[in-house]
């Protein structure tokens, strides 16, 4: 009865002792985790507090305040007033959803021959598609830019052509066409067999038998084109002109010529061009970090 | 497998997708290689050929020169860093710790803000008397320029690209943890190996590959840096952080050079190309199931 009642002692001692050792050796990589987590958000944190601090508040004080002493949300309203945020978000959300409903039709139309058609040039267009992802857009942009102006594919035509000048140069990457590729290989034959003989031609068996059969495969070339076109800067800052044409982050870099040195207004700026992005980023967070969909993102 | 379809039709689904490549792609590379060949400095309406002068002019530049190292600056310093911190930070988070997943969030979250907004967070960070000085001279330090310090500038830039990365690099890393199997971690533990030689023996070994992969990536995206030096310094003071691709703009659509510029280009060309090859053919060959 006795000993029992030791015995038990003892065991809860030793679990004690070995979730200790546990914790210590875990507080370490916590340690370092923290530490690199505060690193990767401390300057969207320091924007944040700026952006927060009124004009009684010496931005550049020594020692520096993160929390705003002069609390106030007017930068936010002034940069508001000042700049149309909206219509960016605007012209952002048209650019971003345009590239990405032609990337996955233009993708998924070349994806279907090349997973499941023998043909003349098969080869040949294989290592086309792949030579394609060795040939940086830095290197020709400046062709590219040529073409879009002879094209006619600038604002300063109309709205509609700025947009096409915006959206057309990435309308299809080799990266989608040989994901929606790989997503057309999984497909078991029998699929296609029973369509046909159930009447369907082609354009039927790609439409109404294969696409659905490879929505996750869509699903992920959207998400990553669309945060790789909302983040596009290079791009946009050489084809547009007319200010009310700006992309997000064509207009928030024109924020540090329109406010100078104003960094009150500058960070809200940045902050309130940030907030969408992030809502997104958050609400399709298994996409990202799940590691599923490794090197997804352009670099 | 029966052949249920047309002659043309695998040409029609592929039409589009080939039309957009052949425009924006195919033709713009030839002609970038075309256009180096030829001068607009006298014109920019009437270009005259003039063969290698253009490459003359560039080998002869200092400023190439300058460019090109700074380039290699870039190489050197951020690719190492992005092929091993991220590892490190994955074999933390790999450990099967409370919280993985809001750090995975936190150390991803660089990685989705737009490069401009970041470099924008970052300059207000290096401002003369901002929080990065503070620091640094609270201890009784001089205070560093660094964006205006020509000693400072790329490397304050390159700060910025490796901090952008480390999530992206990090994930990949996470998934090629996975797939190394869990019997050799649990050998180790019974052997009673350290950390460091765990990793050393089996982690290192079993994700070589990807650490290849992650490099040559990593190599690749540095060798196209624009936003963060067009937003941060301009390529300045004293072209001091003027890496390749923005020396191409500035001469291509700031000085309308466009036949240097192209020059330029075909050198970034070259590299780009050489490093996505062996990617490619050694370490994404199941990628494009070549």
């Amino acid at each position: 009865m006795k000993s029992e009642k030791y015995n038990k002692r003892i065991n809860h001692c030793e679990s004690g002792l070995k979730r200790l050792f546990a914790f210590r050796s875990s507080l370490f990589t916590h340690i370092i985790l923290i530490f690199v987590s505060l690193l990767s958000i401390f300057p969207f944190i320091w924007l944040i507090s700026t952006s927060l601090k009124g004009n009684a508040e010496n931005i550049f004080a020594y020692p520096p305040h993160l929390i705003p002493a002069d609390f106030t949300w007017a930068n936010y309203a002034g940069v508001w007033v000042k700049v149309d945020f909206i219509r960016y978000f605007v012209n952002s959300m048209i650019a971003a959803g345009g590239t990405v409903l032609l990337n996955l039709i233009l993708s998924a139309l070349a994806g279907y021959p090349l997973a499941r058609m023998e043909f003349r040039g098969k080869k040949i267009t294989f290592f086309a598609v792949l030579a394609t992802i060795m040939i940086p857009f830095q290197a020709i942009m400046l062709p590219v830019y040529l073409i879009t102006l002879k094209l006619n594919m600038v604002d300063s035509v109309s709205n509609f052509a700025g947009f096409a000048g915006l959206i057309l140069p990435f309308a299809v990457s080799a990266f989608g066409i040989f994901l929606m590729r790989q997503a057309f290989l999984g497909i078991p034959h029998e699929m296609e067999e029973a369509a046909i003989v159930d009447g369907c031609n082609v354009f039927q068996v790609f439409t109404k038998v294969l696409l659905p059969m490879v929505k996750p495969a869509l699903a992920v070339l959207a998400i990553f084109t669309f945060i790789g076109s909302w983040g596009e800067f290079l791009w946009p800052s050489i084809v547009l002109t007319k200010e009310s044409m700006y992309t997000l982050p064509v207009g928030v870099n024109n924020l540090q010529g329109a406010f100078s040195s104003n960094w009150r207004f500058i960070a809200a700026g940045s902050v309130l061009a940030t907030i969408p992005i992030i809502i997104f980023f958050l609400a399709m967070q298994r996409y990202f970090i799940s590691g599923e969909n490794e090197g997804a993102v352009k670099g | 497998m029966f052949k249920y379809y047309g002659r043309c039709a695998p040409y029609l689904f592929l039409l589009p997708a080939a039309a957009a490549l052949l425009v924006f792609f195919f033709i713009p590379f030839f002609q970038t290689v075309g256009l180096s060949f030829f001068d607009y400095s006298e014109s920019i309406y009437h270009p005259v050929f003039s063969g290698f002068d253009n490459y003359v002019k560039m080998f002869q530049s200092p400023v190439f020169y300058k460019v090109l190292a700074n380039t290699f600056v870039y190489l050197i310093v951020a690719v190492p860093v992005l092929a091993i911190l991220p590892l490190f930070l994955a074999v933390l988070i790999n450990q099967k710790i409370r919280g993985a997943g809001l750090y995975k969030i936190l150390i991803y979250l660089p990685v989705i803000v737009s490069i401009v907004v970041a470099a924008i967070a970052f300059k207000w960070l290096y401002a003369d008397k901002g929080i990065l000085n503070y620091i640094v001279t609270s201890p009784g330090f001089n205070g560093i320029g660094w964006l205006t310090d020509p000693d400072w500038a790329l490397y304050s830039v390159i700060i910025v690209t490796i901090w952008k990365g480390i999530g992206y690099y990090m994930i990949i890393y996470l998934a090629a943890l996975m797939s190394v199997p869990k019997e050799l971690y649990e050998a180790c533990d019974i052997d009673g190996a350290n950390f460091l030689t765990k990793h050393l023996t089996v982690t290192i070994p079993h994700i070589m590959p990807t650490i290849a992969l992650v490099t040559t990536i990593s190599a690749i995206s540095a060798m196209k840096v624009f936003a963060e030096i067009y937003v941060m310094t301009k390529g300045g003071p004293l072209n001091s952080s003027k890496t390749i691709v923005y020396y191409i703009y500035e001469r291509a659509f700031e000085n309308l050079d466009l036949g240097f510029a192209s020059a330029m280009a075909v050198v970034l060309l070259l590299i780009v190309m050489a490093f996505s090859f062996v990617n490619i053919f050694f370490f994404e060959r199941k990628k494009y199931q070549l």
